[in-house]
């Protein structure tokens, strides 16, 4: 039978304000064990919660960025359940009037097309606390520094119909909070992980399957992998006569594997209330229209301004707009390249993020800045060096903070452009190359061009690759 | 979409039996002694019989009251207050080890 | 006079005049504490060092010419405001070795305002009861009748001030659980507009419901303890967002004029008859004073009780979630798992009747009765809010009894949920609507005190204090004392 993937997320989204949701203490990560964790995190009794004014912010600000609608009243809701990484025994979160309604945003499937996904809503909430397995003598330690962290949960329509799509739609929404500079875009940290709902269907039928919820994914690598797995575990137990559970499972990446969690068996009911502490949120469209006057341009804008106006083409603008930093240092570098995008997105592309892909690093570490990658390029441009020559140059910029033309001087590879000094080395080559020469002559018309490399290459060689190429072929043409 | 499981049905409104009783024990993580039971079954209808009046009130168009108050929420200025003194915080937990709280182990 | 029969005023010109210091006053109280305590159980930790310390401050700042109308002053804290570095057990053996790391908004502002603390009193557990038989530490009684209740959740409180055990207390009530025991032990007490004093700091029972106030002899003395009590929380988002007024101003008001309305749920059968005379008479007093009486209807008040137990377990039930026996309070004995440490931890922790409205409330709030029980309940609530802003318009104060009888016996009725809940049905609506409400004492029956209750328009805890005022300047109901307390 034919199956068709259903895939919905829940993207769990820290904002990157400096106090908690609730409270005063600071949200920086790493700290020793519940030292950022004062009364109200710790729920003590009789403490209260005073709603975040930049959380609010950060939040209409991400409403705005997806086109969603922004609720003039929301309110906060208790979801309560037992855990010990939750102090209160409730989650304050917004089930009733969530702040952001209704959304979208486009992503570009394999094939080129764009797809428009939905977001159903983002509401606001408190993040929970930690658990350390094996604290001590077998006992698990709770460390409540991280709880009360303002998150957004930003749910999608069951739009996705792949792990591809679902990781297209992933990064879009990456990429969108971190233009917005209201996510610190840690993944490691946790600062920004997601919720998979996963069901199959039979393809055509109209109904959805069961699903699953595979919990706390916090990378794009995993997200494919998670669901590409419940997908194949579902079909194998669909094929085999067996039934989906509706369940909570956990991805474990070291054996690729779902399992299902057994701390979430117990049918849970989370009894939501209006949480009685906290008062209704109201908004107002002044409010709302100074937020949007102060929006960045966003991952899609600055894609087409690329296309349109730097003349890249989708796919490089695509790369490149995919974080908000990296196309930052892509436009410093044709800034410092005097205006040169092409050669400035080939190069970023293929050398800079190909160095750091390979050790799974980010564009903040980059090897060479900006200045020193632009300064190569414009090297490029007027001529001074060959692309083969920039390589080196680029080599030897990774252990310096020089710049080309420091670079360029100090090993001498400027490139040799006095026609003078190649033809004196075309002459040389010919000379020492008599049976070739032989046979280039007496070759036919169409083999030519190809027999022709094997003097460029001889006197590239000669010129320890600083002869003009261009130059190089036109005289060979000639004397030859 | 948001779906909540229904553990109990809305017919049987009036009154409650003892498995209904303890499941709603365990969801409030209360620990019932089982002679107790009949007689706390007993108590909680009472009760939810007299709350059942509520049903013949006719609330066609009223907006359910959350709070006395109809004023909204203030909001705070995103500033960190670091004065946190931990070892003052847990002089009353009854198990922690290294600034962490200790509970039996915790299974995912 | 002893000076456990002075008010306030009379207290505070004897420090100002250097008639007695407040080290002095202090040790007076210690010592009927430590006197009289026994009787009626009110305190469940005296706090003499602390309280003595405090008072050579309060006298130093005295002498300096720096004080304020409470510096000096005696109060005894409901063990429900957290205190630092004190023990705050909020009736509970869940919080029995509870010593709060922080100080409640109230308690640090009366700190500020130069009152002495005595110490924390009795309550019934987490303010869940109208008896204070549901404390861990057994029962406050009544100094009128000590087989009696003295009423509660803040029993203590009326009970200390009855027995002249401190001059002031800080209550707080959720439906009734200031005036109910004022009303009991022949005190005055006002329950302000929810969100005029901070519940920060203030163990939470039903969070839409709570309200602090403060618990005296007078009305004048409420007033000037309000004060204290009273104004903004940064800390608190359901906090009044504006500055209290002085609460002593419109004392001296004539009432001429005053209308007063008489809802006709306050009058029902449900009244003990002869209840219902001394509660005429009061208003008869109050009509001499210039007054006028209206009848108002309060139509969905009838449904208070039914209202206020659904939403104060529901809400209850999740604010008692995090007495879970991880970070500080009750912690069973080696726990095998960790369900095993919440389910012993909270059932070994928590008193009957708190597992009790636990249990109601998760029932109301679960998933196939929300709406019928919490949303319709809310609905209720509103009707009720409404009903008492139309009343409003036809009068400017509203009266009627506090409760439907007088205290009762001990045990009396603690097997029986309903009949007591019951007895809260004056006093419920005000904390639904959330209305400023007080109750003062205007006489007896078979030996206990009588409560009158009065209600005004939300903010106007001035007018109340007013209408109180001028009724105890006619007549001498708040200056008795309980036989056996005199000396």
């Amino acid at each position: 039978m034919n199956w068709e993937t259903v895939i919905g997320l829940e993207i769990h989204a820290q904002l990157k304000t400096e106090s908690k949701i609730f409270s005063a203490s600071s949200t920086a990560y790493g700290a020793e064990p519940n030292t950022q964790a004062n009364e109200v995190d710790l729920a003590l009794p009789g403490v209260l919660p005073v709603l975040n004014k930049t959380a609010l912010e950060y939040a209409v600000r991400f409403g705005l960025a997806i086109d969603a609608e922004i609720h003039h009243f929301s309110a906060f809701d208790r979801k309560n359940y037992f855990y010990p990484d939750l102090p209160k025994g409730y989650q304050t979160s917004q089930l009733f009037h969530p702040t952001v309604g209704k959304g979208h945003i486009d992503i570009e499937l394999e094939n080129g097309e764009t797809k428009r996904i939905g977001v159903t809503r983002a509401h606001l909430e408190e993040d929970a606390g930690k658990s350390v397995h094996d604290a001590y003598q077998g006992m698990s330690g709770i460390d409540l520094n991280r709880a009360g962290t303002p998150l957004i949960e930003i749910v999608s329509e069951p739009d996705l119909r792949s792990p591809a799509e679902a990781v297209a739609y992933l990064r879009k929404i990456y990429a969108i909070v971190r233009y917005l500079d209201i996510n610190d875009g840690n993944l490691q940290e946790g600062s920004f992980r997601c919720d998979i709902n996963v069901s199959i269907r039979p393809q055509g039928q109209e109904a959805f399957g069961t699903r699953t919820e595979i919990k706390n994914v916090n990378s794009f690598r995993f997200v494919e992998k998670a669901a590409e797995y419940e997908i194949e575990r579902q079909i194998d137990v669909l094929e085999s006569g067996g039934k989906i559970t509706q369940e909570t499972r956990l991805y474990d990446s070291d054996k690729n594997v779902t399992r299902s969690m057994r701390s979430k068996e117990e049918a849970n009911d989370y009894r939501y209330f209006p949480c009685p502490d906290l008062l209704p949120i109201i908004i107002d469209d002044n409010y709302i229209e100074s937020i949007r006057a102060q929006l960045p341009e966003l991952p899609d804008q600055r894609k087409m301004r690329f296309v349109e106006e730097l003349g890249l083409s989708t796919y490089d603008a695509d790369i490149l707009t995919s974080e908000r930093e990296l196309a930052n240092f892509f436009e410093d570098v044709v800034k410092a390249a005097d205006g040169e995008t092409k050669l400035s997105a080939n190069w970023v592309i293929t050398e800079v993020l190909g160095l750091l892909n390979k050790e799974d690093k980010s564009i903040a570490d980059s090897p060479v800045t900006t200045q020193q990658l632009g300064s190569m390029i414009k090297r490029i441009k007027d001529n001074t060096i060959s692309s083969k020559i920039a390589k080196q140059v680029f080599n030897a910029m990774l252990d310096s903070e020089d710049n080309a033309d420091t670079i360029i001087e100090r090993e001498g590879l400027k490139q040799v452009t006095d026609s003078g000094a190649i033809e004196a080395l075309v002459d040389e080559v010919i000379a020492n190359n008599p049976q070739q020469v032989e046979n280039y002559r007496n070759a036919d018309e169409s083999k030519r061009p190809k027999m022709l490399g094997f003097f460029v290459g001889q006197i590239m060689k000669a010129s320890k690759g600083k002869a003009n190429p261009q130059q190089v072929n036109e005289l060979l043409l000639k004397k030859l | 979409m948001v779906m909540l499981p229904v553990l109990f049905n809305a017919k049987n409104a009036m009154s409650i039996d003892s498995n209904e009783l303890k499941q709603i024990a365990t969801l409030a993580r209360l620990g019932l002694d089982e002679a107790s039971i009949p007689q706390l079954t007993e108590r909680m209808n009472e009760i939810l019989a007299m709350a059942d009046q509520l049903q013949d009130v006719d609330v066609s168009d009223i907006q359910p009251m959350a709070h006395p108050l109809e004023f909204t929420q203030r909001l705070r200025e995103d500033q960190v207050n670091a004065a946190i003194d931990r070892e003052k915080l847990q002089t009353t937990a009854q198990a922690t080890h290294e600034g962490l709280y200790l509970v039996p182990k915790v299974i995912d | 006079m002893s000076l456990h029969q002075l008010s306030l005023a009379q207290l505070t010109q004897g420090l100002a005049s250097k008639q007695f210091s407040s080290q002095e006053l202090t040790e007076h109280y210690l010592a009927r504490i430590q006197r009289h305590d026994d009787k009626i159980n009110s305190f469940i930790t005296v706090t003499p060092e602390l309280a003595l310390a405090q008072a050579k401050a309060a006298d130093e700042q005295i002498a300096s010419g720096q004080a304020s109308a409470l510096t000096g002053i005696p109060i005894a804290h409901k063990d429900i405001f957290c205190t630092d570095g004190v023990k705050t057990s909020c009736g509970s053996k869940m919080l029995d070795n509870f010593i709060a790391p922080y100080e409640s908004t109230v308690t640090q502002q009366c700190q500020q305002a130069g009152l002495v603390a005595l110490g924390k009193v009795n309550m019934d557990e987490f303010a869940m009861g109208s008896s204070n038989e549901s404390s861990f530490y057994g029962p406050a009684k009544n100094p009128w009748n000590l087989e009696h209740v003295p009423g509660g959740s803040s029993g203590g409180s009326a009970a200390a001030i009855a027995a002249g055990l401190a001059p002031l207390a800080t209550g707080t009530d959720t439906g009734g659980s200031i005036r109910q025991p004022a009303a009991f032990c022949g005190i005055s007490g006002i329950k302000p507009t929810y969100g005029r004093c901070s519940r920060f700091g203030m163990i939470a029972f039903a969070s839409s419901l709570d309200q602090a106030g403060p618990m005296a002899r007078s009305a004048e003395d409420l007033a000037l303890l309000l004060n204290a009590m009273s104004g903004f929380d940064e800390k608190d988002s359901t906090s009044l967002n504006e500055p209290a007024p002085d609460f002593t101003a419109q004392l001296n008001q004539s009432l001429k004029g005053l209308r007063i309305g008489l809802p006709k749920p306050f009058f029902d059968e449900r009244l003990n008859p002869t209840m219902g005379d001394v509660i005429a008479k009061a208003k008869d007093e109050l009509e001499k004073l210039g007054a006028t009486c209206v009848e108002v209807d309060l139509p969905h008040v009838r449904l208070s009780v039914q209202c206020y137990y659904i939403i104060a377990p529901a809400e209850a039930s999740s604010n008692l979630s995090r007495f879970d026996g991880v970070r500080y309070g009750y912690r069973c004995d080696n726990p095998y798992d960790l369900q095993d440490l919440y389910f012993r931890s909270r059932s070994e922790g928590f008193g009957d009747e708190v597992k009790r409205r636990i249990l109601i409330g998760t029932y109301a709030l679960s998933a196939g009765f929300f709406d019928a029980y919490y949303v319709q309940a809310q609905k209720v609530r509103q009707l009720i809010r409404q009903d008492y802003l139309a009343a409003f318009e036809q009068c400017d104060i509203i009266l009627g009894p506090t409760t439907p009888e007088p205290a009762y016996k001990l045990g009396e009725k603690s097997g029986d949920p309903v009949s007591m809940y019951l007895g809260d049905i004056y006093t419920l609506s005000a904390n639904l609507a959330g209305l400023p409400a007080a109750s003062i004492p205007c006489g007896f029956t078979e030996g206990l005190p009588v409560g009158l209750q009065l209600i005004a328009p939300y903010k106007q805890e001035a007018k109340l204090l007013n209408v109180a005022h001028q009724y105890q300047s006619v007549t001498d109901w708040h200056q008795q004392v309980a036989p056996g307390f005199e000396e």
